[in-house]
């Protein structure tokens, strides 16, 4: 039985692991429909088929290049591993996820973003080429200027143009390992929005939003900047982890202990402004130290609704997506805020100019209904939700939300990925 | 001081997560591998990893007779031997082997055989040394003939017996023997059973064998409670297991 990381939905599934471009042909050959799967961090459905192939033995570093910071690997090496070997060269991410347990091809399937969008944009715009396994077995290269439109169906692709077997990212080069963190208290949304926009030259920075601050405090929020420091040197974390052991009780989350969580994370900062020099650790990664946090969230499982809205509907659109949540009483464990930078040329990257909240919300039959209105507020703004969050969203509204998916369908069948790579996503969203 | 290290069998599953970590300490590596792409991919890897130099020898070690070339060469490169791991190994489908006596021997030869000579020949080097850690990945299917998979038991027993008396030959010389004894581990070997809880990735099992190999155990069941799980498979009488369909 496998899932995504928000356990749900459960499927019975197998999975191939090959290791030698000889046995992905193979595992390729001997199924009719199946997609790629990487360390499964994505939350719903997009990386579930009944037919999966694992690109975890797919994990070999090809080239590293520390004088100019550019770096070849396979697709199935994690970002974990990558930052081992590039940190303490002085080298960082471009572009990293709130979790460095992700596989280089699953950051491109689903162009992710960071805290730095806003300025840097996704993960693709520091990959240089990509090699794909196509749905026939054969290899094929692909860039900016070397099939340009399947690179681009690639990236933010949801592995639905082929097996990303490796490819080759342009790092960026840090000052010292830690970042110099600053932490403001936001009152309410109006304040978060204007703090967003006076730090819009900042590299970093992301709220947390209290989804369940009402009436004047709606929006609360912890809203954190971040640099890269000059001193401190590059010294990689400690491993160490505490790790949750057995799925918990569901109530365990209801909506009485999410708001003591959400006070008490408001109220540990005393002063209105905080500075500190912390490693980027757990500046980027604070939940990897506890492994295995999503069965905090009981046996029904979780998902994560993740929309963007255009800036034009800005603060307007956010206050009646966030009135929603809180009146629903589903609120979220934890709430993001994040503001964005324009789209890039993919046909499915998630990102555009403006700003994206993230919650997360335990499976319940009810909840699906409030989604369904989120989604229509969404597409009403002409924003968009993350597919690689996504676990219910309908075909309609995807088509709405994606405008460019008939150009993104012709791709596929081009080169006959649609006889290939289905998900459970794919086939629900009509791909 | 960085540590030499050889691994024979270098490309499987639990050798590669091996010798990554021995890699990230920047040890060098001597494998040896019989498929050229894979090793070759793997060097690579290493060498990014942190190793201050990999050196790779592709062989196919059921051709006993190339291990004596093989020692020698892996003598002179290394000079010393501060870690030699033993991986290498085949699965054999019993039901086919039940019906085939040649593919019966066959994985007698890449499974016991190859590896007792290998160790014949190394053993002299170490003597030589007067140090440094011999492993071998044998199993926890070599504690109890199964009707399931006995050939495959049988022959992971006969090298586990071997290295007993190794070890006890050695220990005169300074010498470590460890013998490594997994459980169900998520490898292309096994790619084909169904996976439960019982199972642990080829990383946590490699953890395990640094931590053994450092702390210089004599036996290492990996994970840990393979121990006890063994310790009752082997306790049942006979007259009652030979009954059990395990
Ligand atoms: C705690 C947490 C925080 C996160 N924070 C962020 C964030 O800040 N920003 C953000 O953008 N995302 C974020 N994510 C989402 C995550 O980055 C993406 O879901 C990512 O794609 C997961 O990578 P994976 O290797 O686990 O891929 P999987 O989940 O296994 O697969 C995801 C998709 O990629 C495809 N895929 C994977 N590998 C390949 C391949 N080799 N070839 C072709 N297709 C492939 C799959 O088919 C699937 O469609 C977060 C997730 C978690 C759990
Ligand atoms: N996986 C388990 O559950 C499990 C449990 C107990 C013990 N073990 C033991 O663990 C060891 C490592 O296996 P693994 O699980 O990591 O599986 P694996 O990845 O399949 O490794 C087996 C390795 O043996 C190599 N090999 C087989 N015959 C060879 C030959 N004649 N010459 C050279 N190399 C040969 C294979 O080479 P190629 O890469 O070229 O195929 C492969 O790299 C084996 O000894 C196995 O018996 C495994």
């Amino acid at each position: 039985m496998v899932s995504g990381w928000g356990r749900y939905p459960f499927i019975e599934a197998t999975m191939l692991n090959p290791a030698s471009l000889d046995e992905f042909r193979q595992a390729l050959s001997r199924q009719k429909h199946c997609i790629a799967r990487g360390l499964g961090r994505s939350y719903g459905d997009s990386a579930l088929a009944n037919e999966m192939i694992s690109l975890r033995r797919m994990d070999h570093f090809i080239a590293f290049d520390a004088k100019n910071g550019i770096l070849s690997c396979e697709a199935g090496v994690s970002l974990s591993d990558i930052l081992k070997v590039i940190v303490p060269q002085g080298w960082f991410l471009p572009v990293t996820p709130g979790t460095k347990y992700v596989t280089f091809g699953g950051a491109v399937a689903s162009d992710v973003h960071g805290k730095n969008h806003h300025i840097e944009g996704c993960f693709s715009e520091f990959v240089q080429s990509l090699t794909l396994m196509l749905s026939d077995g054969s290899l094929c290269e692909c860039s900016r200027d070397n099939n340009p439109a399947l690179f681009h169906a690639t990236c933010g692709g949801m592995g639905l143009t082929g097996l990303i077997l490796r490819g080759t990212l342009v790092l960026k080069k840090m000052s010292s390992a830690y970042i110099h963190q600053v932490m403001i208290k936001a009152d309410n949304l109006d304040a978060v929005f204007s703090l967003f926009e006076q730090n819009a030259a900042s590299t970093y920075s992301v709220a947390w939003i209290d989804c369940l601050a009402k009436g004047k405090t709606l929006g609360r929020s912890l809203f954190m900047l971040g640099e890269h420091s000059q001193e401190g040197g590059y010294l990689l974390p400690p491993e160490k982890h505490l790790t949750v052991p057995l799925v918990m009780p569901a109530t365990l989350l209801n909506s009485y202990s999410i708001a003591a969580f959400n006070a008490l994370y408001f109220h540990r900062q005393r002063q209105k402004e905080q500075h500190r020099f912390v490693h980027y650790h757990p500046f980027f990664y604070p939940l990897d130290s506890l492994l295995h946090w999503n069965r905090l969230y009981g046996k029904k499982g979780f998902t994560q609704y993740q929309c963007v809205l255009p800036k034009a509907a800005g603060l307007l659109g956010m206050k009646e997506i966030l009135k929603k949540i809180t009146l629903s009483r589903r609120g979220s464990f934890l709430s993001v805020l994040k503001s964005c930078g324009p789209h890039n040329q993919n046909h499915l990257s998630f990102p555009i100019e403006g700003y994206s909240l993230a919650l997360d919300f335990k499976i319940e039959p009810e909840l699906f209904d409030l989604l369904n209105e989120l989604d229509s507020i969404v597409a009403e703004y002409q924003g968009r939700v993350y597919l690689t969050k996504d676990v219910r969203l309908s075909e309609a509204m995807f088509k709405r939300m994606y405008p460019r998916w008939e150009e993104f369908l012709a791709i596929r069948i081009r080169y006959g990925a649609d006889q290939k790579f289905h998900s459970y996503q794919s086939d629900r969203l009509g791909l | 001081m960085s540590k030499n290290i050889l691994i024979i069998g270098a490309t499987s599953a639990i050798a590669t997560a091996v010798a990554r970590q021995y890699a990230a300490q920047g040890a060098t590596l001597y494998l040896v591998a019989r498929n050229e792409e894979k090793v070759q991919v793997l060097s690579n890897d290493l060498r990014i990893r942190g190793a201050k130099d990999v050196i790779s020898k592709i062989a196919d070690v059921d051709f006993l007779d190339q291990h004596e070339a093989i020692v020698k060469n892996i003598c002179v490169e290394l000079k010393q031997i501060d870690i030699a791991l033993i991986a290498h190994g085949v699965l054999p489908d019993q039901k086919q082997v039940e019906n085939d006596v040649g593919a019966t021997l066959k994985s007698f030869n890449t499974n016991a055989l190859s590896t007792i000579s290998l160790l014949t020949l190394l053993a002299h080097q170490f003597v030589r040394q007067q140090q440094g850690v011999i492993a071998v990945i044998t199993s926890v299917a070599g504690d109890r003939g199964r009707q399931s998979n006995y050939v495959y038991g049988a022959s992971k027993s006969m090298v586990s017996t071997f290295l007993q008396g190794l070890r006890n030959r050695l220990f005169f010389h300074h010498v470590k023997v460890l013998d490594i004894k997994p459980g169900f581990v998520d490898t292309p070997m096994v790619a084909h059973l169904k996976k439960s809880a019982l199972w642990a990735q080829p990383e946590k099992v490699a953890k395990d064998i640094l931590y053994a190999i450092d702390k210089k155990k004599d036996i290492l069941y990996t994970p840990f409670f393979w121990r006890y799980i063994m310790l009752i498979i082997k306790n049942i009488p006979e007259c009652l297991f030979k009954q059990l369909k395990l």
